[in-house]
């Protein structure tokens, strides 16, 4: 039989497990958060919204809805195309603007402006809405989200925001 | 060189002790009389092997950054050595990895192989299926053409759908607020090493628990699993009629793993792998995001349900499913094995096969969606080539219509056929809808003027089985 300092002293024993188990613990707590908070640290950061430049105030005419690209509200330098963003901007009058998400408010798929039949309509499941971006036909919930927009001189721009969900 | 062998065997069996366990394993009883509706676990297993070994190579050139990706998977496909046949490879398993494991779960339900001592091979079993579709969803996305960025943009909004959290995982998978170079990376993560490592453990577990619990004989009707005394009777009729795993019962699977590793080849040397479309732009907005294959059914179910309950089913019906599938052994872990005896069983397989396949044929015809390619109907089947007909086809394509609406084979299937309307509805009934619109169509009284409205109507009337009589075509007013 086996003697050890611990089977002499069963509370001594104990004590010894309970300090491997915490120790256990603290080592996998210690490894785990930092790569825990890497990973999962970008759900919660919330950066600030930026004002995209889209184009001069007369390039767009009254009345007239156009598909605008610009840079997302975070891009990475390395993102490439994927940091673009896109957004169907209509001029309502002289001096004022709406923009439209692309994004589909069933399930996000790209809608698509037809100026002849004054529709956006989503290739994914159909879904139709008017010019004015409430819910004409099919399944979305809800209207096309929208953007802010501003003149600033002759600049139109447009407040980059997250993905809309 | 057979003496040098042995002794190095004998050898590595003092050292390790792995000699005597594999010869244990290779060589345990199985129950006589296996059929081949036993092989599908181990070619699962042999699909996922391949998908190992595939993805190791093509991970050696894949460069998970958004540009770079689409740029090394026409490397890849175009000019890396025997790269397209990789890639072929790795898609048509993945295509077979499913098919595989699906039938292996519908053999083991029908079987009730997850019956009393196996409840934990069963639920492994669906961690394991759990983990082959989300690789296969991971898969697409690494695919990172414009399908792929826009399939994430639809991920992320399904998960909003989630009540309290729906955001903070839509954000999670994004990796942010918006779709960027750090969405694919978290996706290649997810499917190169996340994925692949939970289902490596698994694998681990659930091939233990077999050789634990032993393969489950083949059911019979009247032969009820009884807990009390089912591992006693088990282990007695092994010793009385089982037979040695190795070469009695795996021939099979070595067979029907040639005929699977042969298949996959040829179909990724002749078909090859999936195209890579377009590149990678949420600015992009001419694309049609659809999944693969295997998910194609999800798609057509969203399409067909009723606004408003995308939560219900996307969130707590696929929930309460797979949840339902892992705790099934805890509800049901004894009583008869047989279908025969299972009618429910075979019902719930029925419903289940059913409903996939007739959703997944639905979904790759999609006649809900608007087709933006359609062309303008030509003057023979217009009837006319001036006058209020011919302006209503023109304004019926440019309105829009024709991407809903069919007319003598042309034009969308979203909405009815109109190729005879004229027969169906008058004018006035006509000019009611579409002026007013309905559910699944906008009204079109904001955005057309009494005259085109008029024309459309001239034209829509036109579209009869027979001739119309002079009188009953509309004249504009």
């Amino acid at each position: 039989m086996i003697t050890t300092e611990g089977s002499r002293n069963p509370s001594r024993r104990r004590l010894l497990e309970r300090v491997v188990v915490g120790a256990g613990g603290l080592i996998s707590a210690l490894v785990a958060i930092p790569p825990l908070a890497m990973f999962l640290g970008p759900m919660f950061r919330r950066v600030p919204e930026p004002w995209r430049t889209v184009g001069r105030v007369n390039d767009f005419r009254i009345g007239e809805t156009v598909q605008v690209t610009f840079e997302n509200a975070s891009p990475i330098p390395w993102s490439g195309q994927t940091g673009l963003t896109a957004a169907w901007l209509r001029r309502e009058s002289e001096g004022r603007f709406i923009a439209f998400s692309v994004n589909c408010a069933h399930l996000g798929c790209p809608v698509r402006w037809e100026g002849r039949a004054q529709l956006f309509f989503c290739p994914c499941h159909g879904g139709t809405y008017y010019a004015d971006g409430s819910v004409a036909a099919g399944p979305p919930p809800r209207g096309l989200s929208q953007y802010a927009v501003r003149v600033q001189g002759d600049q139109v721009q447009i407040l980059a925001s997250p993905l809309p969900l | 060189m057979k003496q040098r062998l042995g002794a190095a065997l004998a050898w590595l069996e003092d050292r390790t002790g792995l000699v005597g366990i594999v010869r244990t394993v290779m060589q345990h009883p199985v129950p006589p009389g296996a059929t081949w509706w036993y092989v599908f676990g181990s070619a699962t297993l042999l699909a996922f092997l391949v998908q190992v070994v595939t993805g190791v190579v093509l991970g050696s050139m894949y460069v998970p950054a958004p540009d770079d990706a689409y740029r090394s998977l026409e490397f890849i496909t175009n000019d890396a050595p025997a790269g397209r046949l990789v890639r072929g490879m790795h898609a048509w398993t993945a295509t077979a990895m499913i098919v595989l494991i699906g039938i292996h779960a519908l053999q083991v339900f029908l079987f009730g192989s997850y019956k009393y001592p196996r409840e934990v091979n069963w639920m492994t079993g669906v961690l394991l299926l759990a983990f082959t579709l989300a690789m296969a969803f991971t898969g697409q996305i690494l695919r990172f053409d414009n399908n792929g960025v826009w399939s994430t943009i639809v991920l992320v909004k399904m998960t909003s759908y989630v009540p309290v959290i729906g955001d903070d995982l839509g954000r999670f998978f994004l990796a942010g607020d918006v779709v960027n170079a750090s969405t694919l990376s978290h996706f290649f993560t997810f499917h190169v090493f996340v994925i692949p490592g939970l289902i490596f453990a698994i694998i681990g577990i659930h091939l233990y628990l077999v050789i634990r619990n032993g393969i489950s004989e083949p059911p019979e009707a009247g032969r009820p699993v009884d807990p009390a005394t089912y591992r006693a009777w088990y282990h007695d009729y092994l010793r009385r009629e089982g037979v040695p795993f190795w070469p009695d019962a795996i021939w099979r699977d070595a067979l029907f793993g040639v005929l699977l590793v042969v298949g996959l080849l040829v179909l990724a040397g002749v078909i090859g792998p999936p195209e890579v479309g377009a590149p990678p732009s949420p600015a992009n907005l001419d694309t049609n995001p659809r999944p693969d294959w295997y998910f194609i059914w999800l798609f057509a179910a969203l399409a067909l349900l009723p606004p408003g309950i995308e939560f219900y089913f996307l969130i707590l019906g696929s929930g309460l499913f797979f949840i339902g599938l892992f705790i099934l052994p805890l509800l049901a872990n004894r009583g008869e094995r047989s279908w025969k005896m299972r009618p429910w069983a075979v019902g719930i397989v029925c419903v289940i096969v059913t409903g996939v396949g007739a959703l997944t044929v639905y979904g790759l015809q999609a006649p809900w969606s608007p087709d933006f390619a359609t062309q303008p109907l030509s003057a023979e089947v217009v009837g006319a080539t001036t006058g209020p007909v011919a302006n209503g086809a023109q304004l019926f394509h440019e309105k829009g219509c024709h991407y809903c609406h069919r007319i003598a084979g042309s034009g969308g299937q979203r909405g009815p056929d109109l190729t005879t309307i004229g027969d169906k509805l008058s004018e006035n009934e006509l000019i009611w809808r579409i002026a007013n619109g309905g559910v699944n169509m906008p009204s079109f009284a904001g955005t057309l003027t009494q005259h085109e409205l008029r024309e459309i109507v001239a034209f829509l009337q036109s579209r009869r089985s027979a001739p119309a009589p002079a009188q009953n075509v509309p004249t504009v007013r």
